[in-house]
């Protein structure tokens, strides 16, 4: 689907919000296609991305089937990319997310340098892929334009709810949950850091991005728009 | 989905974490419900709640003592103390709602999770959308409004009454071949007309030439339908990536697209059976 197409946002406010993603054409190039999703993770771990994920498993951030009780003081608030890789184990869709432009250009050269034959995507500002796609040597195959919000949009919330909520473009955070999360650090009930983290657990399939998710919720700290 | 009323606590974490707001504490009985009209069986609740397996009695104890003292307690957001949610068996129709809603869900027409599309995503290895061809995709619901497929049903047939063709490998496509429904007028079958999903993906394929006519389609027929829409363009670009008539179509008709997916070119066809496919010559396909 379009699940990171759709955010709401200025190109400028996707400076820090820039995914990379592989997945492949079903009968086309998918089978033996595991290892090299797999491979396509692990060549952008040195490239510190903010999160990734596979369809099938969700992100780097996940939610717990057993929790511990003693997790409400102690919550394990890092994500771990090494079992996003080991996990995947279907053929699907590979994400990475990046919130600076210089990983993600390393990672794009790292990706083209191993010739993976998966079909390689970069959501993002529209210039802001050719950028990457430039100074990695490639230029642009195809391109999906996302034209914005229509229709009945008096039933959406705030813009910065709305920019929360659409880092999940398959609908998993809800409006509730990110206008909860401005609140809970509002009150100083949690830090911005935090609630980003709350959000990118629903996230199924890593594309959330908590960098930008807490540079939104900060600003909402003070002027909510 | 439902709650298990002998083991919710009534916390109220989950009614946050509905994305359609179907989740309430019913007064009568004190118990998180979950209203299964406006549910669209997409699991955030399941799947997205971690989960304790706390002792439901012990933890409405301590619950009622704290709310004498009027203390709050402050548990983390994104649990359900009591692991109180258990996934019905969906029978059709209603099993489509997941199908559409739920990401981790592969459907079955195409094979494909999430919403069921490949679009331009992979166009470098199934040149599905060619230069001089717009592969719209049309969204209901999104974002987090969700839509029933009366609503989907009114667009497909006026796409259809504009002879416009349906992208074959696409869920909503799907349901038109199914009993009941029509690809050569865009009818859906019956019964799932009322039924509501997170969101749907309608796609077609057009000559550029045609953007212009789509467009204005897509935003007369919207006017009467009841929930938000996102237009998504897609197209091939230009041997050396350059690409502005689509562009200059859209911002013509007030679009300013700021974000896009772009494909890279990297794809490769590898899979044995599409190589073979590809050599041999025209007129020999079993």
């Amino acid at each position: 689907m379009t699940n990171t197409l759709h955010r709401y946002g200025t190109a400028e406010s996707f400076n820090d919000d820039i995914i990379v993603f592989a997945m492949c054409g079903k009968g086309i190039n998918d089978e033996g296609s595991v290892p090299k999703l797999q491979k396509f993770l692990s060549l952008a771990v040195p490239f510190s991305p903010v999160n990734m994920g596979d369809g099938a498993h969700g992100g780097a951030l996940r939610a717990s089937k057993k929790l511990n009780p003693t997790s409400h003081w102690k919550r394990d608030q890092e994500p771990n990319f090494q079992a996003v890789v080991d996990g995947l184990d279907k053929a699907g869709t590979a994400a990475v997310v990046f919130d600076k432009r210089e990983n993600a250009i390393g990672f794009v050269k790292a990706v083209k340098e191993a010739d993976l034959g998966l079909c390689v995507n970069i959501s993002t500002a529209v210039e802001g892929a050719e950028e990457i796609l430039d100074a990695a040597g490639l230029c642009r195959h195809s391109i999906n334009y996302s034209c914005g919000f229509q229709g009945h949009t008096e039933k959406l919330p705030s813009t910065q709810v709305l920019q929360l909520t659409t880092m999940c473009g398959h609908g998993m955070i809800s409006q509730t949950m990110a206008r909860k999360m401005i609140d809970f650090v509002k009150e100083g009930r949690r830090t911005p850091r935090e609630a980003a983290k709350y959000m990118s657990r629903f996230c199924a399939c890593g594309v959330y991005n908590p960098q930008r998710a807490e540079r939104i919720i900060e600003v909402a700290r003070k002027k909510m728009e | 989905m439902k709650i298990n009323p002998n083991k919710c606590v009534a916390c109220g974490n989950c009614t946050y974490v509905c994305p359609v707001g179907a989740i309430y504490v019913d007064e009568a009985s004190g118990r998180s419900t979950i209203n299964s009209d406006e549910c669209v069986e997409c699991y955030s609740c399941f799947n997205g709640l971690s989960k304790e397996h706390l002792n439901p009695t012990i933890v409405r104890t301590v619950r009622s003592l704290f709310k004498i003292f009027r203390l709050r307690f402050d548990p983390e957001p994104d649990v359900c103390p009591t692991d109180a949610f258990e996934p019905d068996q969906l029978s059709w129709p209603r099993s489509i709602r997941r199908a559409f809603s739920d990401p981790t869900v592969p459907h079955e027409s195409t094979g494909v999770k999430g919403r069921g599309t490949e679009e331009v995503k992979t166009n470098d290895v199934t040149g599905r959308c060619h230069l001089g061809e717009v592969n719209f995709t049309i969204e209901f619901g999104r974002p987090g409004v969700g839509a029933r497929f009366w609503e989907v049903e009114k667009m497909t047939m006026a796409l259809a009454a504009a002879n416009v063709p349906f992208e074959k490998k696409n869920p909503v496509t799907a349901l038109m071949l199914m009993p009941g429904g029509d690809l050569a007028t865009g009818k859906l079958p019956p019964e799932v007309l009322n039924e509501k999903v997170l969101s749907c993906i309608c796609e077609i394929k057009v000559p550029l030439e045609r953007a212009d006519e789509i467009i204005q389609l897509v935003r007369r027929v919207e006017k009467g339908l009841d929930t938000v829409m996102v237009l998504g363009a897609g197209t091939r670009c230009e041997s050396d990536g350059d690409e502005r008539r689509l562009l200059e179509i859209l911002q013509r008709n007030g679009y300013n697209p700021q974000r896009a997916k772009t494909n890279a070119g990297l794809g490769r066809i590898s899979n044995k059976a599409a190589l073979e496919a590809m050599r041999e010559p025209a007129g020999t396909a079993k």
